[in-house]
């Protein structure tokens, strides 16, 4: 019943499908790419300098193989793009789902058994929140550069950077989660399971769990869209992912250079994508949340 | 030989700290609050009978429900289930699921995610008392047939049944785990009158049926006699009045408990009027020195105020009332 | 022409999954300075009645057919104004629940002068003066002092009574009171209803009594209406109705409450349970319950039909009704007969 109210609002917002679209098209092609991208960027071979700084479709000098242009090294926009968009992908959904798992632990165990376990795990997420990301960031990837050698660094770069984006994430989870379970931890159906004996665990995870998901999904909709903001802002600022493995955050940061000097499609087109995937990504997440609010009343 | 009760509670009470938290405190400096809920209650239950406590609300009643069945630890006397301390009763899995407790409000007290059979399924498996699928759905179907559903409705989640639905469910879950002893703490008092009726005929047949005992927690004085054998009426924490049911509706002794039956609206009253008797349920955390009801009492005197009263037997039943002990109420 | 005059009010409630006839095609009336209970199980619609009168429905829910008139005028269809004119002052409520009807951040004398400064023209000593008297004539003690305390300051019981004075205040000609003494105490219930059975008296006030509770219906009501699936089954003196129950479905009602009087085996029940909007049954609503059931309860709904004393929407009582009870002359009020 939940379902088919949830997919009744759904059909009667245009906004909701349109997003819910385009986000599919932009996480298909992301996630598809290796096997649908026209080129694959990372193979040198495929390179060829005759063909940088190719404009894209409809200007003067462009080419059908290359319809978003090329870049300095001759590299595709387009698989630049696509195979960007899957890192950036990769990392900001790995990243919320650290952040939810660990947030919702946190949040159960706080909530269900109060007292002191509440306070130390609620302190601990306010001191989380004092730090950013991209301070988070910075301070693992100081010390795993001092820990690892050289070579690993760029091998590793990425669980860095899932690692940072999604500790700094887990409190809104915790305390969403903790709100939720406070609320139904006094309700007699957890009474009722205390009754016959039933250990507190498994009375978190089998009565309390189930619902109190409810908001995650909402938060972890819209937390998708920060995540990958997050990790384009770390790459931008050059301590997210190396050229190598380029996101859509690297992109930017490598066509900036000649954003004034005439080849503009070579940072704007990832930032396009960017900027489409995480509002569409955020657009479905407001409405889930509008969707499954009033069902609460 | 008196057979063992099946539930007995000697001088049990209860209190809650309410304080307020201790930075605070010492900022203000405020004493510590306690809360006494229940005072030095005492009462016994029979094989296969009803003990109904009865009270308005802050009455303790309901904290004397989370006592009988294990949920809460009394603060101070002892709860005896069949002999055995209740603690240690609750630490046996045998004995725990030989008591357990239906609750007041049908919506909150189903898993709203769970489906129906594994609601009711849940002690089976938690007491291991079937194995395997097919048994346990069997006996699934059994007890919802038994409350007066259809075993098909173990497929469908809570929401899709009504109040009164809900309520056989949790009679059915309550039912799983193949008790004796049944805690029911107002479980009409969410349900329209008509509903109640079947709730309460079905629970009548149950208890006939599985030589159930009840311990019936209710406001309501009209449903607590068409169940009770025996009742306590609560106040403020300590019953006041203690006997069979019926001599108590016949000869209600105490001023309490004549005050209660006289301000119930009731279909008899119709065209008649009423002088009800002033005055509010005082605050548990600060209560009236002597007998707490004394504010209220029109039998009240310096004794009252000062002394709170211990029990005088009248017959079968036990009133806690200087009046009554002094002979100074009115037939 | 009686106060208030409910004509074949019909409300819905568009959704989804169709359109949910929440109250189908209700009479009734109120005379002035009387009492009508208006009794239902939950789902029933007799707190819509009470909100589709005050003005105060909520949209999707909408007016679908039929008037209420309120002292000959229609009420119904009234702009937001006009009818805000009418709430206070010819019109009063008493909800529920006393803790959010009362505005907790303003004092409760704040509270009565606005209301009588609204519908009254009166200056602001003179509308204290006002609330003073009646905070006195609710029951309040010290009065003078409690005008300036905050809603959270009061007991439950005391609430409801600063409730019952802010409805009375503005000298309305109807009260509609919806389950007034339900949150309360069983104590304070008793005290409540005399209060407002002794206020309404004294100033002529009528009174629609929405509530579930029979018992206070019983002391309270001169008339009553009983409402079943958003239709009225019954209406009549509340003597007879209790007594002598014409409907099959109130009949069922009145058995199935246990009395505090005396104790039977077995309590009256009526198998099955009310049905839900969007699956009303054809004709007759209550028919697959119904221990008297025929077949043309099953085909044509019936109209509110004289049964002697009441009225019954029962094709049992199609035809002459002495043929199926004794009237009961013991006590009857005249006007039972024009409900």
């Amino acid at each position: 019943m939940l379902d088919s109210d949830l997919l009744y609002s759904f059909r009667r917002s245009p906004l909701a499908v349109a997003s819910a679209a385009v986000a599919l098209i932009l996480i298909l092609a992301a996630v598809l790419a290796p096997w649908i991208a026209p080129q694959d960027p990372t193979d040198v071979a495929n390179l060829n300098l005759l063909n940088s700084f190719n404009p894209p479709l409809p200007l003067d000098g462009s080419d059908w193989t290359f319809p978003l242009g090329t870049d300095e090294q001759g590299r595709d926009m387009l698989s630049a793009i696509m195979f960007g968009s899957r890192i950036s992908l990769i990392v900001g959904a790995a990243a919320v789902i650290f952040a939810v798992v660990v947030g919702v632990a946190v949040g159960l165990l706080a909530g269900y058994a109060g007292g002191m376990v509440d306070a130390f795990l609620m302190r601990a997420a306010d001191v989380q929140l004092t730090f950013p990301s991209i301070l988070m960031a910075l301070l693992v990837d100081g010390v795993v550069s001092a820990v690892l050698p050289r070579n690993m660094h760029a091998t590793f770069q990425i669980y860095v950077l899932i690692f940072a984006i999604g500790i700094s994430r887990w409190p809104q989870f915790a305390r969403t989660v903790r709100g939720s379970t406070l609320v139904e931890r006094n309700k007699d159906y957890v009474m009722a399971a205390r009754l016959i004996g039933l250990g507190r665990v498994r009375i978190m995870a089998t009565h309390i769990l189930p619902n109190v998901l409810g908001p995650v999904l909402v938060l972890g909709t819209l937390t998708l869209g920060l995540a990958i903001l997050d990790e384009a802002t770390l790459s931008f600022l050059g301590v997210g992912l190396p050229p190598t493995q380029p996101s859509l955050g690297t992109l930017i940061r490598l066509g900036d250079d000649f954003l004034f000097s005439g080849q503009w499609w070579v940072t704007i087109f990832p930032g396009l994508a960017l900027v489409l995937m995480v509002l569409s990504i955020n657009l479905l997440g407001d409405w889930l949340r509008d969707a499954l609010n009033p069902r609460l009343r | 030989m008196p057979e063992v009760p099946t539930l007995e509670a000697q001088g049990i009470s209860r209190l809650f700290d309410v304080s307020r938290p201790w930075l605070q405190r010492v900022l203000s400096h405020e004493p510590r609050l306690l809360l006494r809920a229940v005072d030095d209650a005492s009462f016994a239950i029979t094989r296969g009978s009803t003990l109904s406590l009865v009270g308005e609300s802050g009455c303790g009643k309901s904290t004397i429900a989370r006592m009988a069945v294990g949920l809460m630890p009394p603060s101070d006397g002892e709860i005896r289930f069949e002999g055995n301390p209740l603690s240690t009763a609750r630490a046996q899995p045998a004995l725990r699921r030989r008591m357990n407790m239906i609750f007041q409000d049908p919506y909150a007290s189903l898993n709203p995610r769970w489906r129906v059979r594994d609601i009711v399924a849940e002690p089976i498996r938690a007491f291991s008392i079937l194995s395997g699928g097919q048994a346990i759905a069997g006996r699934v179907g059994e007890l919802l047939v038994q409350v007066g559903l259809a075993a098909a409705d173990g497929e469908k989640y809570p929401h899709e049944f009504s109040g009164g639905q809900r309520q056989r469910v949790s009679i059915a879950r309550a039912l799983a785990s193949e008790p004796d002893f049944l805690v029911c703490d107002e479980p009409t008092s969410a349900l329209d009158v008509s509903v109640q009726a079947q709730i309460l005929n079905l629970m009548r047949d149950l208890q006939q049926r599985l030589g159930l005992t009840y311990l019936f927690i209710s406001h309501n004085l009209a449903v607590v006699r068409h169940v009770s054998d025996r009742l306590g009426v609560m106040y403020l924490g300590r019953i006041v009045e203690q006997g069979p049911a019926e001599t108590i509706f016949h000869t209600p002794r105490h001023p309490y408990t004549r005050l209660l039956l006289d301000a119930i609206p009731d279909l008899e009253m119709v065209g008649r009027s009423r002088t009800p008797v002033g005055g509010e349920v005082p605050s548990p955390i600060d209560p009236p020195p002597g007998c707490t009801f004394h504010p209220r009492c029109p039998l009240a005197n310096a004794r009252c105020r000062a002394e709170q009263p211990a029990y005088t037997e009248v017959g079968e039943v036990q009133v806690a009332c200087h009046a009554v002990a002094e002979g100074r109420e009115t037939a | 022409m009686s106060l208030l005059e409910i004509d074949n009010l019909t409300v819905e409630f568009p959704t989804r999954r169709g359109v949910l006839r929440a109250l189908d095609s209700i009479s009734l009336s109120i005379e002035a300075g009387e009492v009508l209970g208006v009794v239902g199980e939950s789902g029933a619609g007799k707190s819509l009645t009470g909100v589709s009168v005050i003005g105060l429905l909520e949209p999707p829910g909408r007016v679908a057919g039929g008037q209420i008139r309120f002292d000959g005028k229609r009420i119904d269809n009234l702009p937001y104004e006009a009818m805000r004119r009418i709430r206070g002052r010819q019109i009063g409520t008493i909800f529920q629940d006393p803790l959010t009807t009362l505005n907790p951040l303003y004092t409760v004398g704040h509270q009565l002068v606005e209301t009588i400064q609204t519908h009254l023209a009166l200056s602001e000593s003179d509308a204290r003066k006002r609330a003073i008297h009646w905070l006195t004539e609710v029951g309040i003690p010290a009065p003078a002092q409690r005008i300036d305390a905050y809603p959270h300051e009061f007991s439950g019981g005391m609430r409801q009574r600063v409730v019952i004075a802010l409805a009375l205040c503005a000298e309305p000609r109807l009260v509609i009171a919806d389950e007034p003494t339900t949150a309360l105490d069983v104590s304070i219930q008793a005290q409540i209803i005399t209060l407002l059975k002794r206020l309404t008296r004294d100033h002529g006030t009528a009174v629609m009594l929405v509530t579930h509770d029979m018992g206070v219906i019983a002391e309270t009501a001169d008339r009553v209406a009983v409402m079943y699936a958003g239709r009225i089954v019954e209406i009549g003196p509340v003597a007879e109705v209790i007594r002598h129950p014409a409907h099959p479905y109130t009949e069922g009602l009145m058995g199935s409450i246990p009395s505090l009087e005396h104790r039977v085996a077995r309590l009256r029940q009526i198998d099955g349970a009310m049905p839900r909007l969007n699956a009303i049954p054809p004709g007759c609503a209550f028919n697959p319950r119904c221990p008297k059931v025929f077949d043309r309860c099953r085909i044509e709904r019936p109209d509110l039909l004289d049964a002697g004393v009441t009225r019954a929407a029962c094709w049992l009582y199609d035809g002459a009704p002495a043929n199926f009870r004794d009237v009961n002359v013991r006590g009857v009020n005249a006007r039972g007969m024009n409900a």
